[in-house]
């Protein structure tokens, strides 16, 4: 006996949060920002075996104002950071970044003079994927992680400035 | 859009702009660019003027961290030079170390090797074409491509335990051997590939938009290959057939019949028709590799070189004290220095090695042969369109791992 | 070792060749840096080594000379690969520049400037290459820590 009933078929009723966090986490636009050999993988889940298209996620832009995921995949080091850092502040809110790899996450074996130590020094990241490089499985998972966090956020949680 | 290529005009230069030039930046950020190569552009209307091309995006060091790990944990940093042909790397540097210790490994390891390059190499090349197909908007190629490389991958990780990253070999020998069925699976992969590629060949190599935008764009003289060191594909394609299977053979590569292809034009298209068809002999080289597989050991006999099989180590000391000093201390080669090169997926990959008798290297310089490349691209692109810059730069299939180090 | 290559280039510079070996059937001649550029030069013109296939150095820090600059050239012709190598001093780290000879030298010696600093004499754009400009010092020299980081500068437009 609810609100439906009253309107017939012509309304649904649900919370505002809900409605748009299902649009958003079914339809990621999002931003390659591949540099190393995580790209391999990253090519690998676009295309037809494993078919990020089925998550909603497939479809890239390549100019970072258009995005709403930002997927770092592949070593950063120091020359690259202020790139990374910049094309993070170009993205619209909402904005989530993914953090590809353990380069990525932590700068993985290479530990030295020119690699960033995470890209979690520059910019903040929502969901970390570990393995050097990981396989197609872990990064859909990762993305179905990524649709669990939207899912649970309020529009009201981001200050849109 | 005309055969003839446009004459470059020579006295453009970067200080004054009047006559509409403007500069227009391609990079580091740019779908065509590989993430990691900065193009700045000087151009007149469509043209380019001047260029100048800027690398380091993804310098991680390869060179100074080598010299502080022991030999065989380099190996799994050689992976991630080439990482499109990770086990072309990984058996270039085993044999430059095998080389300084003046030994050679048993004839099964040579051919795994040999079948594991050649895999390599067609992983190398479906990308390089899938990608610039891709980004000449022919998409459905990319699938094909991908489709293939995707059960090569398979293939290579039922061997090796890695897709991308497998660090199969070790100084003396391999990891392991290969699993009892990889013949059949082998088998029918190749004839997955060859399909694909068949598809593949169908939709680009006589379409009329792939071969402009290919045909006479990214030209290149053969002198002026030959005076920017360049290798591998991108030589072939101006008709100089070198080739360091052909030329100098490493592991087994003297046992097999196979054609080096040539181009003659050195243009864009011709660097594409070279990469189709050594895909063609990389197939050859694999199915006669397999027919001739022998049986045997794939390591070392040497406890010092390779590491005794866990039976030994449990019930031998003399197995154990070799086991814990190589797994600790490492290979020891003598004082000296070599250089080893192998055919990678784009040309020479050499590997200078310096020792000075201790278990890590001294000095370890890997030519990489992109960077010869991606030094001639600013030549290469001269005169031409700005979208000609997407097809040539694809064709030089630039590796950031193996450019930048 | 008896080998005509290394024979030849002994008797072209007879005072300026230091040393030849062939270690693992890899030929080398050191040469002084003085006469790099000739002997390159004679290498490419008289032998037939048309490829410069790699040029690199490399630094044996409590040695003096303390550098050395190492260039593989092959022969397309002959089939044949030779190292030509010279001692470059700490104090005075310049050496000619092959740029003049091979086209493709050009990053080469921009990456040997930028990971060991040396100074290439002829060069036309000698400036570093993969590391940023702003970075300090050069680290593929041995007392270059290898952790050692510098403070992130902002990127150059």
């Amino acid at each position: 006996m609810g609100l439906e009933t009253v309107f017939g078929h012509s309304y649904l009723t649900t919370r505002l949060d809900e409605a748009v966090n299902w649009g958003r986490k079914y339809s990621f636009f999002q931003y390659p920002f591949v540099t190393a050999c995580c790209g391999m993988e990253f090519m690998s889940v676009w295309a037809s075996t494993y078919d990020i298209a089925r998550f909603g996620a497939e479809y890239p832009r390549f100019s970072p104002r258009q995005a709403d995921v930002l997927f770092v995949v592949g070593t950063v080091n120091e020359k690259l950071a202020p790139v990374l850092k910049r094309v993070y502040d170009q993205m619209c809110e909402p904005k989530w970044v993914v953090s590809f790899g353990v380069c990525a996450t932590s700068g993985g074996f290479y530990d030295n003079y020119a690699t960033v130590q995470g890209i979690d020094k520059i910019i903040p990241v929502d969901i970390y994927i570990p393995g050097c490089p990981p396989r197609p499985e872990a990064i859909l998972d990762a993305l179905v992680k990524l649709q669990e966090k939207v899912a649970r956020e309020s529009v009201l949680d981001r200050k849109y400035k | 859009m005309t055969d003839k290529k446009p004459e470059p005009q020579k006295n453009w230069n970067l200080e004054s702009l009047e006559d509409g030039r403007m500069v227009l930046n391609m990079g580091p950020s740019h779908p065509a660019m590989h993430g990691i190569v900065r193009v700045l552009l000087t151009v007149q209307g469509e043209r380019v003027a001047a260029s100048d091309v800027e690398i380091g995006y993804l310098h991680r060091g390869f060179e100074k961290t080598c010299e502080n790990v022991t030999y065989n944990q380099c190996v799994p940093y050689t992976d991630r030079l080439n990482y499109v042909s990770p086990f072309i790397n990984n058996v270039g540097f085993a044999l430059a170390v095998e080389k300084l210790m003046g030994i050679e490994t048993p004839a099964r390891c040579q051919y795994i090797r040999v079948i594991m390059s050649e895999l390599s190499r067609l992983t190398d090349h479906l990308t390089c074409i899938g990608a610039n197909a891709m980004e000449l908007s022919a998409f459905t190629v990319y699938f094909y491509l991908i489709n293939a490389r995707e059960a090569l991958y398979k293939l290579t990780d039922s061997a090796a335990g890695g897709r991308i990253t497998p660090a199969y070999t070790r100084v003396g020998g391999l990891t392991r051997d290969l699993p009892p069925d990889f013949k059949k699976n082998a088998a029918e992969t190749l004839k997955i590939v060859r399909r694909n590629l068949a598809d593949a060949g169908a939709l680009l190599t006589r379409n009329r938009i792939f071969y402009d935008r290919l045909h006479n764009t990214g030209h290149i003289s053969k002198e002026d290959a030959i005076a920017l060191s360049f290798t591998g594909p991108a030589l072939r394609s101006t008709g100089v057939p070198l080739d360091v299977r052909k030329a100098t053979p490493y592991l087994v590569y003297d046992r097999f019949d196979f054609d080096i292809p040539v181009g003659s034009n050195g243009d864009n298209y011709d660097r594409y028709l070279v990469r189709m068809e050594e895909m063609q002999q990389s197939i050859r080289i694999v199915e006669q590799a397999l027919a001739q597989l022998p049986d045997g050991p794939v390591n070392h006999p040497d406890f010092g070189v390779s590491l005794p099989p866990k039976k030994e180590v449990y019930e031998n000391i003399e197995a154990l004290m070799a086991h814990f000093k190589l797994t600790f201390e490492g290979v020891k080669p003598p004082k000296g220095e070599v250089y080893q090169a192998v055919e990678g997926g784009n040309g020479e990959v050499g590997f200078y090695l310096v020792s000075d008798g201790t278990g890590k290297p001294w000095r370890l310089r890997v030519r990489p042969p992109c960077f010869s490349l991606t030094g001639g691209l600013s030549q290469m692109i001269q005169g031409g369109y700005i979208a000609d810059i997407v097809s040539t730069f694809g064709q030089i299939n630039m590796i950031g791992g193996e450019l930048e180090r | 070792m008896n080998s005509y290559l290394l024979d030849t280039i002994k008797g072209k510079f007879p005072g300026e060749v230091l040393d030849t070996h062939a270690f693992r059937g890899d030929e080398t001649v050191v040469i002084k840096k003085e006469a790099l550029l000739k002997a390159a030069a004679f290498l490419r013109d008289e032998l037939g080594f048309d490829f410069l296939m790699d040029l690199t150095a490399a630094d044996y820090l409590p040695r003096e000379p303390r550098y050395e600059l190492v260039c593989h050239f092959y022969s397309s012709r002959h089939n044949y690969r030779l190292r030509l190598k010279c001692p470059v001093e700490g104090t005075d780290p310049k050496v000619a520049s092959l740029t003049s000879l091979w086209a493709g030298a050009n990053w080469f010696e921009r990456e040997v400037y930028d990971m060991f600093g040396l100074m290439f004499e002829g060069h036309p754009d000698l400036r570093r290459i993969l590391m940023y400009d702003g970075f300090e010092g050069h680290p593929l020299r041995k007392d270059y820590p290898l952790k050692k980081r510098q403070p992130r500068l902002a990127h150059r437009d």
